[in-house]
């Protein structure tokens, strides 16, 4: 299963599943839950932060962050 | 009689939740000692009608209830303690109505609490344009309390929401979760254990780590009906707990709340295309800095030398309207010079501040983080690092207080231990009158020499911050994992109002809290050189007249009895004591006063000199020309560019501001990190200035 930090500027996913122990709360708040469509808006240079549109919220995670969920393509 | 409401205003950050605060209170507002825009306690008064009065706070920004930062706790703290003080009759949540999915998720929990809840849909004037329909009515009945929707760029909505704290009792009370429906027999179990309190309130113990829930966690703990979980369960369970949270909310926004994509007009993804590009993303945020710096010193040197010449004509009018005595001295040549050299700046703040909050209410500063996060890494810290060492410029203190949204404490601790090297304002008058005095008027390439010359100081300061993180950041351990989530706001047209207010508060609070230091220290200087021990001061007129060999014309001979006073009163000899220390770094013993009396606040250095050269002069000229007259014992000028270019290095590293070494005593806790900054920007100020006046003169 391919992880949300392998996902490339512009492409689309669903969100499948997270690593519970490890995923910052604050993350899950701003929407990141399992179901929701999350895509990749821009990458920063050197390809980190990342900057990703999930369920109609903006934000920018790192890629160590991002490493944690899983999804699957649109 | 008034009859009093306690409101407390929370919201999601970027909601608008400051302009809804201006539009009630306008400038009947309260910040505490040195406002950040939502870091500090803000109070405001609001009349509702004619025996209502609303008594608002307006708290710091959060996501939830789940604190992940200082400023969060502040929040949950308050709304678990109905003996606080400022415990809110009402709570008033304020979101943004493009958001409205994430902003609602506070908003369940605070109505779960049980205190009386109103709505607030902000920023309707962008429903049309977004192509989003909202349907209140629903929206009122799914969440049980009053919405209202308002606009403080059209400023609409503020009179109903006026009414509605009115009648804050008639609002339900019903929570929106049972948390039963996460793990039944958790909760059921702290139920029976606590069968007369409400479970989420205690839930809310167990799960924060704030100040005084800590007496409460152990009361539950002793429980023998109940057993706290480890912390990964409890994660678990609050993993679940905003799921189901988000259950509630989708199935409300469905039936209540629509948005019509294709209706909706993007500005977000045109800009971010410029403005974080990697390479005109850097470009167009460089060029950003310069034109803020260039016009800072442009815009700003107009009105401070008008402020520069009014003092030294008010010095001129008091010595010669009032009676000479004592008292005439004290006010010409030590509170109004004093005070000359706080008011001057006055403008260089108020633009600062500007452009500061332009950039935050703007939504560009998150662009900035975004852009430069991967770079402040490998110096250890983070991009959030941007927004303190920008506003560092202006002070350290807030910017010191900024870094409280940095997750992770290596990155935050780094942040605050090199933000003092950012060229903060109280440095910008020594810079100015230096640079002024050793820098050709000229220009290189059609650019100011002098405006170069200021530049490249502030990007020393930059540089020095980031090297100084880089060497101390091998000194640290990172004790916990990093986490780094940052919301990318819409680009907004900055409110006026909001922007004003900023401006004004910032710019009183900080000339009021220094304005004390400076006035205190001024006349104490004054003292200092008016009086001194012994003989060699009480008869310097005799003693000066003895020495003269020939006849010297009568305003010479004044001159030299002034000098030899000054230097024979107890500055003079404070001033002697140290000239050792600072002679190899091109310093007389003037200067060293004036460098004593700025290790309190740098600033103060202007109105010291100013100061000490007024003491016994004659004429009332602005200070800058009495400095470019100063001489050493040999004839030669004092200010001259090894001296100024030793100043100003000295003045870009050392560590003298008391304010900023309080602040990072209270953010850190402890007396460690205020101390080693004190004692390392000593040293490189003290060295760099060194090797400076050595390879220069």
């Amino acid at each position: 299963m391919p992880f949300l930090d392998s996902l490339e500027p512009g492409q689309d996913a669903t969100i499948i599943s997270f690593e519970t122990e490890k995923l910052p709360l604050k993350l899950i708040e701003m929407g990141c839950l399992p179901g929701n469509k999350v895509c990749l808006l821009h990458k920063a240079p050197f390809n980190c932060p990342l900057y990703l549109e999930i369920d109609g919220c903006h934000m920018a995670i790192r890629k160590d962050v991002a490493a944690l969920i899983e999804i699957e393509h649109n | 009689m008034a009859h009093y409401i306690k409101v407390a205003l929370i919201g999601n950050p970027n909601t608008g939740k400051t302009s809804v605060f201006n539009a009630l209170t306008g400038l009947n507002q309260k910040v505490g000692n040195y406002p950040g825009i939502t870091v500090e306690k803000k109070e405001g008064r609001c009349r509702l009608d004619r025996t209502t009065v609303a008594q608002i706070l307006d708290l710091p920004g959060t996501y939830s209830l789940n604190a992940s930062s200082m400023d969060e706790s502040v929040v949950i703290e308050l709304l678990l303690n109905r003996n606080n003080k400022d415990f809110p009759d009402l709570v008033v949540v304020i979101t943004d109505i493009e958001n409205l999915k994430r902003n609602l998720l506070l908003f369940t929990q605070i109505k779960d609490l049980g205190i009386p809840t109103l709505l607030v849909v902000n920023m309707a004037d962008q429903m049309k344009r977004k192509g989003i329909q909202i349907d209140i009515e629903k929206l009122q009945e799914k969440l049980g309390t009053q919405v209202i929707l308002t606009s403080m760029r059209n400023q609409e909505g503020i009179a109903t929401l006026k009414k509605a704290i009115i009648d804050y009792r008639k609002l339900p009370s019903t929570p929106l979760l049972e948390l039963e429906s996460i793990d039944k027999d958790y909760f059921q179990q702290l139920k029976k254990a606590f069968p007369t309190e409400s479970i989420y309130k205690l839930w809310l113990v167990i799960t924060q780590d704030v100040n005084f829930s800590k007496v409460e966690r152990n009361r539950i703990q002793k429980s023998p009906d109940f057993k706290i979980e480890s912390d990964a369960a409890l994660k678990r369970l609050q993993q679940k707990e905003t799921i189901r949270r988000y259950q509630i909310i989708n199935d409300t926004l469905k039936q209540s709340y629509h948005v019509d994509q294709n209706a909706a007009s993007d500005w977000r993804s045109r800009l971010d295309r410029v403005l974080i590009h990697k390479v005109w993303g850097y470009v167009f945020f460089f060029a950003l800095l310069l034109l803020i710096f260039q016009s800072i010193y442009d815009w700003s040197s107009v009105p401070m030398d008008l402020i520069d010449s009014s003092f030294a004509q008010l010095s001129e009018w008091v010595n010669t309207k009032l009676p000479p005595g004592l008292f005439t001295s004290l006010l010409a040549e030590g509170i109004i010079p004093g005070l000359g050299g706080i008011v001057i700046f006055i403008p260089q703040i108020a633009f600062l501040f500007l452009f500061i909050s332009l950039l935050e209410e703007s939504g560009y500063m998150s662009r900035v983080v975004f852009l430069m996060d991967r770079g402040l890494r490998r110096f250890g810290l983070s991009g959030k690092s941007v927004i303190p060492l920008i506003s560092g410029t202006a002070c350290a203190i807030p910017a010191v207080m900024a870094t409280r949204n940095i997750e992770n404490w290596k990155e935050r601790l780094l942040t605050i231990l090199v933000t003092p090297f950012t060229t903060c304002s109280a440095r910008l008058p020594v810079y100015l009158i230096l640079i002024s005095l050793v820098i050709p008027e000229k220009t290189f390439l059609g650019i100011n020499i002098q405006g170069l010359t200021l530049m490249g100081l502030y990007l020393l300061g930059f540089v020095m911050a980031l090297l100084s993180s880089w060497i101390l950041k091998k000194y640290f351990k990172t004790t916990h994992k990093s986490y780094f989530v940052v919301e990318m706001p819409n680009y907004k047209m900055p409110l006026l109002k909001n922007v004003g207010i900023t401006v004004l508060e910032k710019t009183k609070s900080f000339v009021t809290e220094a304005g004390k230091v400076i006035l205190a220290i001024s006349i104490l200087l004054w003292l200092m050189a008016s009086f001194g021990p012994g003989k060699d001061f009480s008869d310097a007129e005799a003693i000066v007249k003895q020495q003269a060999t020939k006849q010297l014309s009568p305003a010479v001979l004044e001159a030299k009895i002034a000098a030899y006073r000054l230097e024979h009163s107890y500055m003079g000899i404070l001033g002697k004591a140290i000239e050792p220390v600072i002679r190899p770094l091109g310093y007389d013993w003037k200067i060293g006063i004036a460098l004593i009396s700025s290790f309190a606040a740098r600033e103060v250095f202007v109105g010291s000199l100013a100061t000490i050269y007024s003491v016994g002069s004659e004429e009332e000229t602005p200070i800058k020309n009495k400095m470019a007259q100063e001489t050493r014992a040999d004839g030669s000028l004092i200010f001259d560019l090894p001296t100024g270019i030793s100043l100003m290095l000295f003045y870009a590293f050392a560590m003298q501001c008391m304010s900023t070494l309080a602040i990072v005593k209270k953010e850190t806790n402890s007396w460690r990190w205020p101390m080693l900054q004190l004692g390392l920007m000593t040293i490189i100020a003290y060295v760099s200035a060194f090797g400076a006046y050595q390879f220069l003169s």
